[in-house]
């Protein structure tokens, strides 16, 4: 899997490059009147040294004994991207259907879809885990979650508990 | 004696109810956490940390040490029970203890664990209680030319004592250096790196959140394909006879043991060293100090006993410069730092001054979540077999969504949940091109002390880059980073000499 390690180091390449470009906004250079380098100074200095470390990095990965040291499991990929889709639509979904929505789809989705337990399992965990959430944050912490359009819904239980 | 007084004044604070019941509590959490495998100390801490607003300062912090305490004791028991390492500081632990599992010795193994743990835990207590203060008195000459050399002598040590890939560490210390620079311009206030003008990220990138994305979701995504099936599980039975056997067996292991815990303390007090390098250390230097090295790593009781002493030590050690420099010694210390700052309390010599219940009620709490320690961790030793049979999926399931909410919770903001995912993924991506993730989340803590430190001294010397090496510390730190600095590459050279020389096979 050298083309992986290769990948990984030319994209902090390019990352190291995106910062240089956005640290030159602000002075770089050395401040005669003030003393010392300016704004931009330490992040443009330490992206190009991240930017020649990966360079090394990319360039030992074409010498003869370069060994790889990315080991995919490829059956498992399919897994990885798949919880992270759901990460990502859970996400997502936070703002608008509200976490108290969100997140227990989610761990139906992870324990019923994705791990295949039994309805004994999962209908406590998916049920339970939103009121622990809600008990623990918003009543105790007083940390509201997003709510989105379900938002509504909880002024009986604000009313009720603050 | 002066000590003694603060310490009976630190009792007074840590033996409240409250607190001894926060002790209990963490340290029992502590140890689930750092028993389940692939979460450690460092997943526990950063998953608390946003939980611990309902408390008072002295009570979180008393928490996150505890569960700190609890997690060092717990990586012990999936290292010896599955042979995964519950936290990269229970690594060496596997060594011995996974062989003595599988030759249905686990019960001795665990017993062994928790007491050599007590031990390192109590020994380098006892030199925090008699060192804080001296250390304390000596960081109080420290300016912003000493903060600087010291920060990148923890850096440096990263490049010379860590065990991975130079170029790759550099790479990560650099990245989360330059991240920690993202937001407002220290000294003139104006934006920079902010991502096409991203408003979430005109406050900068929180070090919370690269660590809930990186060991939380990260490890999560590490673990599904990592851990295809469930592992197998060896059944761990404790019966008294067992017990006393296994204390006396301990009796015969002071000398490891006692060793094991100096080497701990002193390794653990290093600025970014911490607890995995010192427990590889004390496994390493058991076995070449050994009568019968060869039974090393096929089931040497000794070989739990090492690592374990060591690394339990040097958890108390790193809390030390931690406290008294404001400087972490390792992952988890460096969240513990960053909750302490969460609170308003600034670590440093002036700590012990003004915040003198704070500094004595932790040490003694230290002293408290020792003893809880041990003695809830043999009283759970069958639950904890019990526990780990949890499969993977329901585990993830419930630490993602514990990753999700606990992100959200500090800023309240949807951003940072976004940054978490980002983080997850491309951490794990890191970690399976092996890149070292504690130099990344260390950079991002102590960036801006860097810079600040650096740029402090300038405007102060009027530019003169000398002043760093005028200043006896400083220019001492230095020389001791550049030293770490040549490290590897002197090791390198000697290892091609050596092969050169060595007959062709």
């Amino acid at each position: 899997m050298l083309v992986a390690d290769r990948l990984i180091a030319g994209g902090i390449m390019a990352l190291a490059l995106y910062f240089m470009v956005h640290a030159v906004e602000l002075p770089i250079g050395w401040n005669g009147t003030t003393g010392g380098p300016g704004g931009g100074a330490f992040p443009f200095w330490l992206s190009a040294m991240m930017f020649a470390c990966a360079a090394g990095i990319l360039l030992r990965s074409f010498a003869a004994d370069a060994r790889a040291s990315f080991h995919m499991d490829m059956s498992m990929l399919r897994s990885v991207l798949a919880v992270t889709g759901a990460l990502v639509v859970t996400i997502a979904l936070m703002p608008f259907a509200g976490a108290y929505v969100a997140l227990p789809l989610f761990l139906f989705w992870y324990l019923r879809i994705f791990g295949g337990h039994r309805w004994v399992l999962v209908l406590p965990l998916t049920l339970l885990t939103p009121v622990f959430l809600f008990f623990f944050f918003e009543v105790t912490l007083r940390i509201l979650l997003p709510k989105g359009l379900t938002e509504p819904l909880f002024f009986p239980l604000y009313a009720a508990f603050f | 004696m002066d000590v003694l007084t603060l310490l009976a004044d630190g009792f007074a604070t840590s033996l409240s109810p409250l607190n001894l019941m926060i002790v209990i509590l963490g340290v029992t959490a502590g140890l689930f956490i750092g028993a389940m495998p692939g979460l450690g100390s460092v997943n526990g801490v950063a998953i608390v940390l946003p939980l611990t607003f309902i408390v008072p300062p002295t009570s979180a912090i008393i928490l996150l040490a505890a569960i700190y305490y609890g997690a060092m004791y717990g990586g012990a028991v999936s290292s010896i029970l599955l042979g995964i390492p519950g936290a990269s500081t229970a690594v060496a632990t596997t060594f011995d203890g996974r062989p003595m599992a599988q030759q249905g010795k686990a019960g001795l193994a665990l017993i062994a664990a928790a007491v050599a743990s007590f031990v390192g835990g109590t020994i380098s207590v006892v030199l925090f209680t008699l060192f804080a203060a001296p250390l304390a008195d000596v960081a109080l000459a420290f300016g912003p030319a000493e903060e600087f050399a010291l920060v990148l002598l923890a850096f440096t040590t990263f490049v010379g004592l860590g065990g991975d890939d130079v170029l790759k560490t550099i790479v990560m210390i650099c990245l989360g250096l330059v991240l920690s620079t993202v937001g407002l311009d220290l000294i003139s206030g104006q934006p920079r790196l902010i991502f096409g003008d991203l408003p979430g990220f005109y406050s900068g990138i929180s070090f919370l959140v690269l660590a809930i994305g990186a060991y939380g979701v990260g490890e999560v995504l590490y673990t599904i394909e990592t851990s295809k099936s469930a592992p197998q599980v060896t059944p761990a039975r404790i019966t008294f006879g067992e017990l006393r056997a296994g204390f006396r067996a301990m009796n015969r292991l002071w000398k490891t043991m006692s060793f094991g815990s100096f080497l701990g303390f002193f390794v653990g007090m290093l600025p970014a060293a911490g607890a995995t390098p010192a427990s590889l250390m004390a496994y390493g230097i058991a076995r070449q100090t050994s009568r019968n090295p060869e039974s090393f790593g096929k089931g040497n009781i000794e070989g739990v006993a090492a690592p374990e002493t060591a690394n339990n030590a040097a958890s108390t050690g790193s809390l030390l410069p931690m406290l008294t420099l404001g400087i972490p010694g390792s992952p988890t210390t460096a969240l513990l730092l960053g909750g302490m700052v969460m609170w308003g309390l600034m670590p440093g010599p002036m700590l012990f001054i003004e915040q003198p219940e704070f500094v004595w009620g932790l040490i003694s709490s230290l002293y408290t979540a020792n003893f809880a320690a041990v003695a809830i961790n043999i009283a759970l030793i069958p639950l904890f077999v019990w526990a780990l049979r949890m499969p993977f999926t329901v585990l993830c399931a419930l630490v993602l969504v514990l990753c999700i909410v606990g992100g959200y919770a500090p800023s309240q903001k949807m951003h940072d949940v976004w940054l978490i995912a980002g983080f997850g993924v491309a951490g794990y991506l890191l970690r399976k091109a092996d890149y070292p993730l504690a130099p990344l989340v260390l950079a991002l803590v102590l960036g801006p002390l860097m810079e600040k430190s650096f740029r402090q001294t300038l405007i102060a010397e009027q530019g003169n880059v000398l002043a760093f090496f005028e200043r006896p510390l400083s220019a001492s730190f230095l020389a001791i980073a550049a030293l770490f600095f040549v490290l590897p590459a002197v090791k390198y050279l000697r290892k091609s000499t050596r092969q050169s020389m060595a007959p062709a096979e």
